[in-house]
């Protein structure tokens, strides 16, 4: 009988040279006679021990990494085909602690399926939900999603259930499920991992909504920075269409648009437009796509569903704290010691994910500030790594937990640097439809610009950035320009000495 | 009768597809590495749009190049993450190296690598994570090296 040895085919894997580790292992194999199975499966989100090779021992699986193609013929010497001790050996994979102190649901299957076999999925209980959706009526659905209090993953953090609802309660003879795959915000790759590690979790999710709210089309919007993604979902279609029964489900590939991430923006993308936001109201779940109610949601809320379903509400709303239910996989990014991703209920604080999981920077300096929620987050100085990870918690600092993503850096960084790029990718980005983004933005830049120079001109430069920040919040037609003033006034509160 | 063209094929596969202009030019750039402005007229009486909205589309998107790119593209990631472990450096480091190369040099806002940065992505498919200078200059001399 052949081992199975597992070696990633996730992107971050691949970056890191798994397809050599991969190539050498079969090679190696071939040469002493040895009969494997090679498993391209996703990341178990240990990126740090990338490629990380797993091998399926009696007592589990055994992982050994990082590996290098040098590393391959030392690891069969040491017969890690059965398991064999080697100096890059770190036992099993589960009891890793770094593995074995999350709580994975929504990710519990990516890195270990092969993510392009449904019998896999099948086996860990992938189909359970979609099947029991099907036995229930639309309404029962929706209240099943509603009372698991999970809120969209994508960064807005809206009930899933209410806006599943609004689509249920507004008829029409052609409904949309959209997922929002464009996951642009920089120190976010959870989608990606998901999608590359589990994709049919997602296609089920998105049917599971279909039969939810009557729609019977969905659409995927996948940034085209992650032809992996894109290549596994496609994959994935193409071997679920019996299991999706008259759900269709298309991938559409973004084109290098931030803003298409902002839903309205995204339902243009998809229509053939130009990525421009549109007013709201009306609401997506009322007029949505090509004019019809749209159900729009993030990867991860998508791919909770099946779980909720399968399990019932109460299993998922036991998870968390608060008002911020269930669990979110956060993902430790930028000079961090131990990147990669981290599934932990709602509660835990900032500063136990930084340094307890993530083992502080990678630079080996202090860190200085962490920026959570992508470019439109806030920076967060280290008197505020013990707010605690929930989504009021965030808020009640003036900040968000938006999509789980949080960048690290040392105490070699400009803020105020930051601050100004904050402006300049918002003046890159802008779709340019609302005033205060499209030219506030670069506006800022100036602004900024002046005061690092410590050119006044008369004027108090540090008022000037707040009233134009207050301009943007005040004024943007989205997030794009309403929040692109949070990482630069939270730069400049905690951070004022490196704006003089 | 004659073969359709590869360009008759796509207009084929996506004329009854709901917004179908991005997937088309999707397919244009991959097969040409760009999108011809000539091209602009076909696409538009073929999917029965005006010419200023399909040219209003391709010069939105970042992702669509309207004049042809060298024989390899290099995209160096300038976002956040990749910044914070020296992603700047890197990104100065590769301006100046692929100065007179006939490697195209483009930025990129993310490309979902953010735990093991500076990452590079080359001609959209091999990525490169934690690239040094030093690393970078080899990759680029890989390409270069390929026809």
């Amino acid at each position: 009988m052949s081992t199975t040895i597992y070696v990633p085919g996730d992107a971050a894997a691949l970056a890191l040279g798994a397809d050599a580790v991969a190539a050498a292992i079969s090679e190696e194999a071939a040469r002493r006679r040895i009969a494997i199975k090679l498993v391209r499966n996703g990341t178990r989100g240990m990126v740090w021990l990338e490629p990380l090779v797993e091998v399926a021992a009696p007592l589990g699986r055994i992982a050994y990494g990082p590996v290098s193609p040098a590393d391959v013929p030392g690891l069969f010497d040491a017969g890690f085909v059965d398991g064999g001790l080697h100096a890059l050996c770190l036992g099993t994979t589960d009891q890793i602690p770094w593995m074995a102190r999350q709580q994975r649901l929504v990710c519990r299957r990516v890195g270990v399926v092969d993510p392009r076999s449904l019998a896999d999925y099948v086996a860990l209980g992938g189909g359970d939900g979609l099947r029991r959706a099907r036995a229930m009526a639309p309404a029962d659905i929706v209240r099943a999603v509603t009372e698991s209090g999970l809120r969209g993953r994508g960064g807005a953090a809206f009930p899933a259930g209410i806006k599943w609802q609004t689509v249920l309660a507004t008829p029409a003879a052609q409904k949309y499920i959209v997922c929002n795959a464009d996951e642009g915000d920089s120190g976010t790759f959870s989608d990606r991992m998901l999608m590359e590690g589990d994709p049919f979790q997602l296609l089920e999710g998105m049917a599971i909504a279909g039969l939810a709210v009557g729609a019977s089309q969905g659409y995927i919007y996948v940034r085209s920075e992650y032809p992996h993604a894109v290549a596994a979902l496609n994959a994935a279609l193409a071997v679920a269409e019996d299991y999706l029964g008259d759900f269709r489900i298309e991938v559409r590939v973004g084109a290098g648009s931030y803003v298409c991430g902002e839903e309205t923006a995204m339902l243009e993308s998809i229509e053939g437009k130009r990525g421009i936001v549109r007013a709201k109201p009306p609401l997506p779940a009322i007029t949505g796509l090509f004019g019809k109610p749209t159900v729009i949601n993030n990867v991860i809320t998508f791919a909770s569903v099946p779980d909720i379903l399968a399990q019932g509400a109460a299993a998922y709303r036991d998870h968390g704290c608060g008002r911020s239910r269930g669990t979110l996989p956060f993902q430790l990014a930028g000079n961090i010691k131990y990147g990669g991703l981290v599934e932990i209920p709602f509660g835990l604080t900032l500063r136990e994910l930084l340094y307890d999981f993530g083992g502080g920077s990678r630079s080996g300096r202090p860190l200085r500030a962490v920026q959570v929620g992508g470019p439109l987050g806030a920076y967060l100085p280290e008197a505020q790594f013990d707010t605690v990870l929930d989504y009021e918690a965030f808020a009640a600092i003036g900040a968000g937990l938006g999509h789980g993503g949080i960048v690290a850096i040392d105490d070699t960084v400009d803020l105020a640097k930051q601050a100004r790029y904050a402006m300049k990718f918002c003046a890159i980005e802008s779709c340019g439809k609302c005033t205060p983004c499209r030219i506030g933005s670069t506006r800022g830049v100036e602004v900024i610009d002046r005061i690092r120079a410590g050119n006044n001109q008369g004027v108090d430069q540090i008022e000037l950035l707040q009233d134009l920040c207050d301009t943007m919040v005040h004024g943007s037609l989205c997030a794009m320009g309403s929040m692109t003033p949070i990482p630069v006034m939270s730069a400049l509160r905690h951070f004022p000495e490196d704006f003089k | 009768m004659e073969k359709p063209t590869t360009i008759e094929r796509i207009f084929a596969a996506h004329r009854d597809q709901p917004g179908a202009l991005l997937p088309v030019l999707h397919e244009i750039q991959h097969l040409l590495g760009y999108i011809p402005p000539e091209s602009v007229p076909l696409i538009a009486k073929e999917l029965n749009l005006s010419r200023a909205e399909v040219h209003g589309v391709i010069s939105y998107y970042a992702h669509f190049r309207q004049t042809p790119p060298g024989r390899h593209v290099v995209r160096v990631c300038c976002a956040e993450a990749c910044q914070a472990g020296g992603g700047e450096a890197l990104a100065e480091h590769a301006r100046s190296r692929l100065e007179g190369s006939d490697v195209t040099l483009e930025p990129v806002y993310c490309l979902g690598l953010c735990a093991c940065g500076p990452s590079v992505q080359g001609d959209e498919t091999t990525l490169h994570a934690q690239v040094t200078p030093k690393k970078f200059d080899a990759l680029v001399a890989a390409l270069e090296a390929k026809p």
